[in-house]
């Protein structure tokens, strides 16, 4: 193990195994012990105020650094088109690259797709690795690991970024294994951090309680799977150029065990509120049921669902099933937009954990502003209709 | 100290299933119609709820006392009426099989117990004999082959709903007092057995409670249970394990009690602080908090003690007296502390203060039980 | 049918509202009840519903944890699985994905031959989603991750693998590893008879020697990745009153929220 208690400082003192975030130290007589659930965070070496605790480091590599260059970006196309999420990480492979001052690539697979590998360059690419075949049109774990595999053994890049989605999880750990290296899932951030040209990969951890930041020292290419939506996305720039590299593709039966029979796209399913990331509610201060139209329409716009306070219900203005409180629905969502909802206590033991809330109402003494992350006092008629057209800018 | 990592695994089947199934939803639904789900009966069933204590060989779990307790608390601890469906085959309707019935009977009732199929209900009490149960005025007849039943039985639980009933009845009247009673599994749909309207109760709705009348009823002998005239020796067997029971159900509903008490004082604020902050409510919550555990832990005994064949019968009536006693009390000062949302229904406290008003009566009062643990004392 | 379900032990991270240690930036772990990993949950139950259909099947759990998550083990044979295997051994502690997926790769292989294996998409505490892919890799399996549905028929896997937007129909023959995620069904409950027998059964334990895998392979010394830094997420701080128009307020709320990446 590469933390270890020098036993002759160890003072039992406890603060360690009280620090340790992941209950890998414990208390056998009057000495702190490591266990398993070690992650070498480090944590215990800082906390002990005997220097009973230190670091040694043991994985030795047997690769030559030195020989990756370059940051690639896997560009994840769905039935031909690239993926927003490909354009945030080249946005992001761009800063990389420029800090190392090396080349920034993306790999692209897929059938007939060289329309959008231009595309890449336009983006920022100043090379794409491109891989066309019928087999490989959509993602199969097999044959995409395999091409790009190759592709990485040939050209050596320290960097690979992917997108952390329903395929590039899926990718991301079959590379890994082979290319023997380390891979950190559903990055937020992302740093050079020192002279090693090492990647500081930040993430969520224990369901977003906990930061965490990864290095993957030994080995190289660094993976990092990078969530959709976080980095800012590439310029445009039809002026760039950029080369084309195509990829041989060899593929056989065994890399095609798994066969795609059928795609089948569904619109959005309805979210229940208790799962629900996005949650519009509304209270007395609508005045009547045609306030839920509004939030019907707010909450469409962003992919959430509609509560309310039980005023409402018992106004019957929504059905029983909307209801968020002590007699309803605890919900817990990423955003909660309380409207004209004044914070009966009834209410809120429901909705304060959300993440983040907004409060709209035209009383600014009313309770609800006290647990709302953002307050605005006025007249939800006239705000909402403002929010809805400033979400329609974002998004185009 | 008295349970082992088996119980605990079990106590978390039973917090997962008691939580997951027994939504604030379906709980109203009990309540506003006075019925408890059939569904439900079946899932506990899956899981082996109704047949906890019921042994393998009969189609139960053939789990021990500490494990009936556990279900009682951990259901009791989400919905107080909701663990009388789990209990009763359990306790107080398959106790009395299982203290005297013949191999044969045995296999006739209790599986059907055991798979939630049949609910049994236990009919002691008597308009006129309710803590002085020895004045059963119901009688059985021997006429050939079978006994006459004449009677009026009444706040039986489940009454209303039951398919079988264990029926305390006088077969020698020249006996005084508790001596010639019998016992009778008696088939709900027997001809001459009637039933009175359910009872408009305080608590515990859902599990409707009403009179059982017999005209006349014809009930074979091989549905007597126990020896002619042995029947309340057998009732007060039974009578044990089911105080055990009802003290886990108490120590269930003052922990939810207690629980909702914390977290509304952690939330309620008044003069500018959350009211947890003031002594009042604080020293209100750590009083709660500590005849909760002594409670808790008479009954886990009692439990022990039968469980390893020592004679259990005053502290299980000790559990039953202290917990129930202790559970009126919590629940009361859970109302206090809720203030005026005590007091109303959207908030669980009032539901429980109005469950829990009747354990110090069911099974045995309060003083009966001091009765049991005095006359243990004072011999 | 023989299946190898994976079955992790985590911190109820989901159900519990985890509280930070402000100075030290630590997680207080106190009081935080530990759980059978979710979406194992649901690996376990597809196991469980194919055994229902064909008796014949048998469910063997494999574990890698500290010796409390025996524990957990009890809880999956309570809910119907046949026999577990439970790997644990200093040497395996502080692993990344990389070192896990070899351990129970190595475990897998000599437990013996599988038709199917089953895993959780991911745990609630590391959320990497690597585990099962990985596993499957270095067994040389094909693999299907995210599956809402499976059908087994005629020495093939029928799986609906779920998208963001949809999901495809995979067809995988086995032998073949699949992650499960929620949607694909509701894990039964354990039994109370299921408990009782749970604890007549042998768990067998196995550590590095038996597993015959070197030691360099596993645990943080055969971990390419390392944590350098844990520290809790900033604080969102108290609230904002916004000022100004409708159209004012607007404005500064969604450039907020979409910087903080809410929306």
């Amino acid at each position: 193990m590469s933390v270890q208690i020098n036993k002759e400082k160890c003072k039992g003192c406890t603060l360690c195994v009280k620090a340790c975030p992941f209950d890998a130290l414990a208390m056998e007589g009057k000495l702190a012990v490591i266990n398993e659930n070690c992650t070498e965070c480090g944590v215990c070496v800082e906390t002990c105020k005997f220097d009973a605790i230190v670091k040694i480091d043991d994985m030795q590599s047997d690769i030559n650094k030195d020989d990756y260059r370059g940051v690639w970006v896997f560009a994840e196309q769905r039935d031909g088109k690239l993926m927003s999420v490909a354009i945030e990480l080249l946005g992001e492979g761009r800063k990389l690259a420029d800090e190392l001052g090396t080349e920034l690539c993306a790999i692209f697979l897929g059938e007939d797709v060289s329309n959008e590998a231009e595309k890449l360059i336009a983006y920022g690419a100043e090379k794409v690795y491109l891989a066309e075949d019928s087999e490989l049109k959509s993602y199969r774990p097999g044959a995409y690991s395999k091409v790009i595999t190759a592709a990485i053994e040939t050209y050596k890049p320290e960097i690979l970024l992917m997108g952390a989605t329903h395929i590039g999880r899926d990718l991301g750990p079959c590379l890994a294994i082979n290319s023997k290296t380390g891979l950190t899932a559903d990055c937020t951030k992302l740093e050079i951090g020192d002279e090693e040209r090492n990647l500081y990969q930040t993430r969520p951890a224990f369901g977003g309680n906990l930061m965490a930041t990864i290095l993957c020292p030994y080995s190289r290419p660094q993976m990092a799977t990078v969530r959709p939506g976080v980095m800012k996305a590439a310029e445009y720039d039809a002026s760039r150029t950029g080369e084309i590299i195509n990829l041989a593709v060899d593929l056989d039966e065994y890399d095609l065990r798994a066969k795609v029979l059928e795609i089948v796209k569904s619109t959005k399913h309805a979210v229940s509120l208790s799962d629900a990331e996005v949650i519009v509610a509304g209270g007395n201060g609508l005045g009547g049921p045609e306030g839920f139209e509004l939030l019907e329409q707010f909450a469409e716009k962003l992919g959430g669902v509609v509560g309310a306070t039980r005023a409402a219900v018992d106004s019957g203005w929504i059905a029983h099933s909307h209801l968020v409180g002590q007699t309803g629905t605890t919900v817990r969502p990423k955003i909660y937009f309380a409207c004209g909802i004044s914070g009966a206590i009834q209410h809120l033991s429901g909705m304060s954990d959300s993440e983040y809330i907004v409060a709209i109402n035209t009383n600014k003494n009313a309770p609800i502003f006290k647990v709302a992350d953002y307050g605005l006092v006025g007249d939800l008629y006239k705000i909402i209709p403002e929010i809805m057209e400033q979400i329609d800018q974002l998004n185009n | 100290m008295y349970m082992t990592e088996k119980h605990e695994l079990f106590r978390k089947l039973v917090k997962k299933f008691a939580e997951t199934e027994l939504t604030p939803e379906i709980l109203d639904e009990v309540e506003a119609t006075n019925h408890f789900p059939r569904e439900l009966i079946a899932k506990y069933a899956q899981c082996g709820f109704t047949g906890v204590k019921i042994p393998k060989k009969y189609g139960g779990a053939g789990w021990d006392t500490r494990a009936y307790v556990i279900m009682n608390e951990e259901i009791a601890c989400v919905s107080a009426v909701s663990a009388i469906y789990a209990n009763t085959p359990n306790s107080l309707g398959g106790g009395p099989l299982l203290a005297a019935g013949t191999d044969e009977q045995l296999e006739k009732y209790l599986p059907p117990l055991a798979r939630g199929e049949k609910i049994i209900a236990f009919s002691l009490t008597e308009p006129g004999a309710g803590s002085d149960a020895g004045q059963v005025q119901t009688t059985a007849e021997k006429d050939g082959d079978y006994y006459i039943l004449n009677g009026r039985k009444c706040f039986v639980t489940h009454g209303p709903e039951c398919d079988y009933a264990i029926i305390f009845a006088k077969t020698d009247s020249s006996k005084r007092g508790s001596k010639g009673i019998s016992t009778f599994i008696l088939d709900m749909t027997l001809e001459g057995v009637s039933r009175g309207l359910p009872e408009k109760k305080m608590g515990l709705i859902g599990a409707p409670t009403g009179d059982i009348i017999m005209k006349n009823v014809r009930v074979h002998k091989s549905d007597l249970l126990g020896e002619e005239n042995k029947g309340f020796s057998n009732a007060m067997k039974t009578l044990v394990g089911g105080r055990i029971g009802t003290a886990g159900h108490c120590i269930g509903v003052a922990r939810a009690a207690l629980e909702e008490s914390i977290k509304y004082s952690k939330e309620r604020e008044q003069f500018g602080r959350p009211i947890k902050d003031f002594q009042a409510i604080s020293f209100m919550i750590a009083e709660m908090a500590t005849k909760l555990e002594a409670a808790r832990l008479l009954t886990y005994k009692a439990a022990y003690l039968l469980d390893t064949g020592k004679d259990a019968s005053s502290a299980a009536a000790m559990a039953k007296f202290y917990a129930s006693e202790t559970c009126n009390e919590i629940c009361a000062k859970a109302i206090q502390i809720h203030g005026g949302y005590g007091f109303i229904r959207d908030y669980k406290v009032e539901r429980l203060y109005r469950d829990c008003r009747v354990f110090t009566i069911f099974e045995g009062t309060s003083q009966v039980q001091q009765m049991v643990i005095s006359g243990s004392l004072l011999r | 049918m023989k299946i190898l379900v994976l079955a992790k032990r985590v911190l109820d991270t989901a159900n519990t509202n985890l509280k930070m240690d402000p100075i030290r930036g630590t997680l207080i772990k106190e009081g935080v009840p530990s759980i059978l990993n979710p979406d194992d949950a649901n690996a376990l139950e597809a196991a469980l519903a194919i055994k229902d259909e064909d008796p014949e099947t048998t469910i063997t759990i494999l574990t890698m944890g500290a010796p409390a998550a025996k524990y957990m083990i009890r809880e999956c044979l309570a809910m119907g699985a046949d026999e577990a295997y439970f790997l644990t051994d200093d040497a395996f502690g502080g692993a990344d994905t990389y070192s896990t997926s070899a351990t129970l790769a190595y475990a897998a292989k000599k437990i013996g031959d599988f038709d199917l294996i089953l895993a959780g998409r991911q745990s609630i505490v590391g959320d990497t989603a690597q585990v099962g892919p990985q596993v499957a890799q270095r067994l040389g399996l094909p693999l299907v991750t995210y599956a809402q549905n499976i059908k087994i028929k005629d020495g093939k896997a029928l799986v609906e693998r779920q998208l963001e937007d949809g999901y495809e129909v995979i067809e995988a023959p086995l032998p073949c590893l699949i992650t499960a995620v929620g949607e694909l069904n509701t894990p039964r409950y354990m039994t109370a008879g299921g408990i009782l027998a749970a604890y007549e059964k042998e768990i067998i334990t196995w550590g590095c020697s038996e597993i015959e895998i070197d030691a360099g392979i596993c645990g943080l010394v055969g971990s390419p990745t390392r944590v350098v830094r844990s520290f809790a997420p900033e604080l969102k701080g108290s609230g904002e009153m916004l000022e100004g128009s409708p159209q004012a307020m607007a404005e500064t709320l969604i450039s907020k929220l979409h910087e903080k990446h809410v929306i």
